[in-house]
């Protein structure tokens, strides 16, 4: 307790210096709670939009599925098992099937992915509601990506060439009934999404699905004979890949700056216990031990991490919580690289974020104070009362 | 040790290496120093003074011989055992102040208190009283460059006398103050050693100490020459 008070007074009378390290201390942790938080709440918002999207509580694959192989989907389809079907009827789960074909918009000639899914389904946020015919056209939805590519709008007619299990060609035209927005690019960009029924019914495969996503409760076994169960550490796999990368670069920047700061306080107490060596003899001869110097030092350039916290949380605190109830603008483009990325990123400030900042910066602090003031333990008290440079 | 003494110096040696060889600070130094002595080790410089003050409180050990200071010996001098006897019972004063120029003239001399974790309303009190002995009271929230060389030495001296030791160890304490702040500072030291019994050993070559002095031993080439007493 005496080495806080001592450290204090110390750190104090230091005036400008410590201020100055202080501050760039403080800016190391406002910084890294920031970056962190943001790629935390990137990750929240796009995991909760996928669920919402694309991956619900994870999917059942038909065994020749690979979303990275156009090339598979030929045979990438199956009846469905009949121990999918309560989930199916009650509303917890969704088949979907996928073929590949062909638009021709405004005279042009898009490949696209033709997705038909259960009309009325309730376990992803596509407007499934508008895929029920009304009448003898086939509606289908479509996002506003490919609305925008495509130059589709609502109640457009467009032309569609699929082939069938037999692999004969055919074609039709699909009226658009609705154009939703989502931040999830994969359900959006190039898909074109209609009832599953009609689709089983145009390409010949009645009863049969690509794969099955399942909400909340689904209750189905693990293990389904022809069909792979996804779960969420797979489906997030490339998402948390990203996040990471982008992470840390991220923190390449923020590491220079704490490292600066850690820098200052070592060359600081190179300083100290170079031009303090008469008062470092004067503590030994009130009855201090090298070793309780030694501790009284290293507390001193550990304080600067804790009087940076408590900077740091005077303008950081507001700081951080207005960025985090606006959220930060994500530059266009974004989600061309096919991941998923709200608008605005809500950064996300955890406990865990916050604790571990500090944590990570008082250790760090800590060490570097501790590795010069080791000095002391060597020095012979009676030449450093006279100021001697030892 | 006999009834009073509370320093007793047998045989005792100090060398330092120099370059391939020793030099030897001290020899074959035998003293006893009694409660409430007023007593000046003098000599020219590199006599051993200062060496010897510094064995004395527990700053530097013998090579050679025992000492025997508050009841503790030489031999049994840890670093840590030191340090308590240097924190309870010792105080020192140095030619150059050693005062924390961060600290106020309070905190200088509250420091030795917060050492031995009295309680803040009992330091209040100790800091007053010492800063009353030396006449400082009104300068308790100056900082020591704010201060003249006299005021700094009697912070020194309160600093050293707040804890009311046995023993203070004085080294060179006038030989960066003129001729009124030494007799100044002197005459403090002289009441306190009157008041509260504490022991004063000086290590000094001042004419203007050394007429205050009780005892004087006078040391040549690290030996003790001659050792007077004088009766005032």
């Amino acid at each position: 307790m005496i080495a806080f008070k001592l450290a204090y007074r110390n750190l104090v009378g230091a005036g400008l210096r410590t201020f100055l390290i202080v501050f760039v201390l403080s800016v190391s942790y406002v910084l890294i709670i920031f970056m962190n938080g943001l790629y935390q709440g990137w990750e929240r918002e796009g995991k909760f939009e996928m669920i919402r999207w694309e991956v619900g509580q994870g999917q059942y694959w038909q065994n020749n599925y690979d979303p990275y192989d156009p090339v598979t989907l030929t045979d990438a389809h199956a009846p469905l098992p009949a121990s999918f079907e309560q989930a199916m009827e009650n509303g917890s789960a969704a088949a979907i099937l996928v073929t590949q074909a062909t638009v021709y918009p405004e005279g042009r000639m898009l490949g696209i992915m033709l997705k038909g899914i259960s009309a009325g389904q309730e376990v992803l946020a596509i407007p499934t509601d508008l895929l029920i015919p009304k009448n003898n056209e086939i509606p289908a939805v479509i996002g506003t990506r490919f609305a925008q590519n495509a130059n589709l709008a609502e109640g457009d007619n467009i032309l569609v060439r699929w082939r069938d299990v037999n692999g004969t060609f055919d074609a039709t035209e699909l009226t658009i009934a609705g154009i939703f927005n989502s931040s999830v690019p994969v359900v959006d960009n190039g898909q074109i999404w209609i009832s599953l029924d009609r689709l089983q019914q145009m390409t010949g495969m009645p009863g049969e699905a690509t794969m099955l996503v399942i909400g909340e409760d689904a209750g189905l076994p693990a293990e389904v004979t022809g069909w792979e169960f996804q779960g969420h550490d797979v489906l997030f796999a490339e998402l948390d890949q990203m996040i990471k990368t982008k992470s840390i670069g991220g923190s390449v920047f923020y590491l220079i700056l704490l490292a600066l700061a850690l820098l200052a306080v070592f060359d600081t107490q190179v300083l100290s216990i170079f031009r303090r060596q008469r008062e470092i003899g004067t503590y030994i001869s009130m009855g201090m031990t090298r070793r309780q110097v030694v501790g009284l030092f290293t507390v001193e350039g550990a304080m600067h991490a804790v009087l940076a916290m408590l900077l740091g949380a005077v303008y950081g605190v507001p700081l951080l919580l207005y960025v985090g109830s606006k959220g930060l603008g994500m530059p266009e483009g974004t989600d061309s690289f096919g991941l998923a990325a709200a608008q605005r990123i809500m950064p996300y400030y955890s406990l865990a974020l916050v604790l571990g900042t500090v944590i990570l910066v008082v250790i760090a602090t800590t060490i570097v104070s501790y590795m010069p003031a080791r000095k002391i333990a060597k020095m012979n008290p009676t030449e450093a009362i006279r100021g001697k440079i030892q | 040790m006999k009834n009073g003494t509370i320093i007793t110096i047998e045989n005792l040696a100090r060398h330092y290496p120099v370059g391939g060889g020793r030099f030897t600070a001290l020899s074959d130094v035998n003293l006893t120093f009694s409660r409430g002595e007023f007593t000046g080790i003098v000599g020219p410089s590199g006599s051993g003074k200062t060496t010897m003050l510094n064995i004395i409180g527990s700053l530097d050990t013998p090579s050679e011989g025992v000492t025997d200071v508050l009841g503790t010996t030489s031999k049994e001098m840890t670093p840590k055992v030191a340090a308590t006897l240097r924190k309870k019972h010792i105080g020192f004063i140095f030619q150059t102040y050693n005062l924390m120029s961060v600290y106020t003239v309070y905190e200088n001399v509250e420091f030795p208190l917060l050492l031995l974790k009295m309680s803040a309303s009992e330091r209040k009190k100790a800091v007053l009283d010492a800063l009353e002995w030396v006449g400082l009271t009104d300068k308790i929230k100056s900082k020591p460059p704010q201060l003249s060389g006299g005021e700094s030495q009697r912070v020194a001296i309160a600093r050293a006398m707040v804890k009311r030791p046995e023993l203070v160890l004085a080294d060179e304490p006038t030989a960066n103050l003129d001729a009124k702040n030494s007799h100044h500072i002197l005459r403090t030291m002289e009441e306190l050693n009157r008041e509260l019994e504490t022991t004063f050993i000086f290590a000094t070559h001042d004419d203007k100490v050394i007429q205050y002095l009780r005892r004087i031993i006078t040391l040549e080439d690290g030996r003790v020459v001659s050792d007077e007493r004088i009766k005032q």
